[in-house]
């Protein structure tokens, strides 16, 4: 007790590392974080590995852990393979650009209209619209297998882009956002200065919303890159394949060649790993922001 | 003469200025700007409600129509009533499949609860040196498809030259058939959707405990609570209505797994005795193996109903035990 006494007395001010104890930050943090940091790697490096050293260096015990010389042998495997890789790339930019431009021009309409205009139903489309997200998304995959059949869309790549022009979920989103972000009086200003809707949407809401529509966009074209079952029941001819449509290819037209199945998901990784070193940090922020808190 | 009509015609309007003149239209919006005309929110919502019916509704709608016929891809449409989902409860398949998936779900939600929280209260920390860099990491399993990261995980859990087997015999165990046991190849699932989503919910829950005021952690700090006990009894309970909508969320993607055992196991039947068979997997294997599209159908239904019911057990065992612990 004296020594507190004495020690308040010696140190009028707070002292500048005397953090509340909740703040300390400990050793064992930091090891978890490496661990969790290792485990988050680990599997590009040993996509890496494998690709670069050949199904034999590691079928040995121990197996090899550093990179190897045969890459570049087992991406032209690949490419033998499966000549059309680069375009079943090219095919998965395209398609993912489009459904992400779409997905966020439309969900950002609808968000709008959803969160700052007054018209009458309203409330029950946004119910309606929070109601459809808990339905299981395969529930309608043979009725929708049979749509692309009628329209003639089977082993197109129309067949990827049409039904995933909207999403439910992407309007709820934006619906939040821009709730969240656009202040009313800002609106109201714009319409006492003689804007209409377009007008106000167009030179208040865009700019204030675009950060976070970025995010959505990237999101809807992170999913659409990865997206596989769907590509995989309606594409059949190499030309139109998307990157998971023909990694997969190669696994199921060789047995167990693991060299093989690594480069393609290797090369069919990279472009995304590449892509996440600059929006990173963007799409951390953008998942925070869209959690329920407290 | 004229005065007095003035000022009649004054009377008879409301004459104050935050009266309205009209009578008021309703208020279907009340966080709206009112001044903004909100005929154009029609136009606005059509193109999403328009494409939303046709290719997100309407085959859902459709799914439970056929759920009630034979109905097959050669062209048989007959209707037989509640006969497919009489089979459907008979099937041992689906009762199979309806096991592993309960088992693969109950396997990576509860570590992945448990590891994302914890890894959430570490970054919570402020005193946390490099946090936008862990932050960022954290998110990287979540980018990778699927499809790579089941190949990857193929090979690791592989009984003869797989690392995770390694490790298990230089322990002295036995190599463990990630593939072929039933435990063993749901663990290896599990693995692979608690890698892939562990990090995406623990910043859910570090926006949570960001939001949570510091004034109740220096108030406990106060009352002599440890670190410990701060997390049990002020970051706990704040989440609560996080630990819901994380637990929802991956309930309804949980119970609809299956790329990674469609990967791990390279067909749609979910391994040589269906041992990790998942009921999505089982509505595939029907509708695109089989070709019995009014049988997948129901397990389609089924499916619905299994997520709706898991849900609101969820639902009310979060609210229970946080109810509880408050």
């Amino acid at each position: 007790m004296s020594q507190v006494a004495v020690k308040e007395q010696t140190s009028p001010r707070p002292a500048r590392n005397k953090k509340p104890r909740w703040q300390k930050m400990g050793i064992t943090g930091y090891i978890a974080l490496g661990i969790v940091t290792f485990l988050s790697i680990f599997p590009f490096y040993w996509m890496f590995i494998v690709a670069s050293n050949g199904t034999d260096e590691i079928s040995k015990i121990p197996p090899t852990l550093v990179p190897g010389p045969r890459f570049f042998t087992v991406v032209s495997n690949v490419y033998e393979a499966l000549p059309q890789f680069n375009q079943a790339l090219l095919n998965t930019v395209y398609v993912g650009t489009v459904v992400a431009l779409a997905q966020v021009f439309f969900s950002a309409i609808a968000g709008f209209a959803f969160a700052k205009l007054n018209f009458r139903g309203q409330k029950f489309m946004v119910l309606f619209v929070i109601l459809t997200m808990m339905l299981p998304s395969q529930l309608g995959i043979i009725p929708l297998f049979m749509i692309m059949g009628n329209l003639g869309l089977i082993d197109s790549l129309g067949a990827l882009i049409i039904p995933a022009l909207v999403t439910a979920f992407g309007v709820f989103w934006m619906r939040q956002v821009i709730d969240a972000q656009v202040p009313n009086e800002l609106l109201e200003a714009a319409s006492i200065d003689g804007a209409g809707v377009f007008r106000a949407y167009w030179s208040i809401v865009v700019p204030i919303i675009s950060q976070s529509a970025f995010v959505l966009g990237l999101f809807s074209f992170l999913a659409t890159w990865n997206d596989f079952l769907w590509p995989l029941l309606v594409l059949n001819t190499p030309e139109n394949f998307t990157a998971q449509v023909a990694v997969n290819q190669l696994k199921s037209s060789y047995a167990i060649d693991y060299a093989l199945n690594m480069g393609g998901a290797f090369l069919s990784t990279a472009p995304l790993l590449v892509l996440f070193i600059f929006v990173g940090r963007r799409l951390v922020r953008g998942v925070m922001d869209g959690a329920v808190k407290g | 003469m004229s005065q007095t009509t003035v000022g009649k015609a004054r009377a008879s309007k409301p004459p104050s200025p935050w009266k309205p003149a009209k009578p008021q239209r309703k208020v279907n919006n009340p966080n709206a700007v009112p001044s903004l005309n909100g005929g154009w929110g029609y136009l606005f919502t059509a193109p999403f409600f328009v494409m939303f019916l046709i290719f997100g509704l309407l085959p859902i709608a459709y799914s439970v129509y056929i759920a009630f016929f034979n109905w097959d891809a050669l062209g048989t449409q007959e209707f037989i009533g509640f006969a497919n989902f009489d089979e459907l409860f008979v099937d041992t398949r689906f009762w199979n499949a309806l096991l592993n998936t309960l088992d693969i779900w109950l396997l990576s939600t509860i570590p992945m609860l448990i590891f994302s929280i914890g890894l959430a209260a570490i970054l919570h920390n402020p005193a946390l040196r490099g946090s936008t860099f862990f932050r960022t990491i954290l998110l990287v399993p979540n980018i990778t498809s699927v499809l790579a990261i089941a190949i990857v995980f193929g090979q690791l859990f592989g009984r003869d030259f797989g690392m995770v087997n390694i490790i298990v015999g230089a322990f002295g165990f036995e190599h463990i058939d990630f593939v072929q046991g039933t435990t063993s190849s749901h663990v290896a699932i599990a693995s692979m959707i608690v890698w892939r989503w562990t990090g995406y919910n623990a910043l859910i829950f570090l926006a949570a405990m960001l939001a949570i005021p510091n004034e109740l952690y220096e108030s406990a700090s106060l009352d002599g609570a440890g670190k410990f006990k701060q997390f049990i009894y002020v970051t706990l309970p704040s989440l609560r209505n996080t630990i819901t909508f994380v637990l929802i969320v991956g309930t309804i993607g949980g119970l609809q797994v299956f790329a990674e055992p469609l990967i791990l196991g390279g067909s749609f039947n979910g391994g040589d005795s269906g041992q990790f068979s998942t009921l999505t997997l089982f509505l595939f294997e029907q509708a695109f193996v089989a070709y019995k599209w009014g049988y997948a159908a129901a397990i389609g239904i089924m499916i619905t109903v299994i997520v709706a019911i898991v849900s609101i057990i969820n639902f009310f065992i979060t609210r229970k035990l946080s109810g509880e612990s408050k």
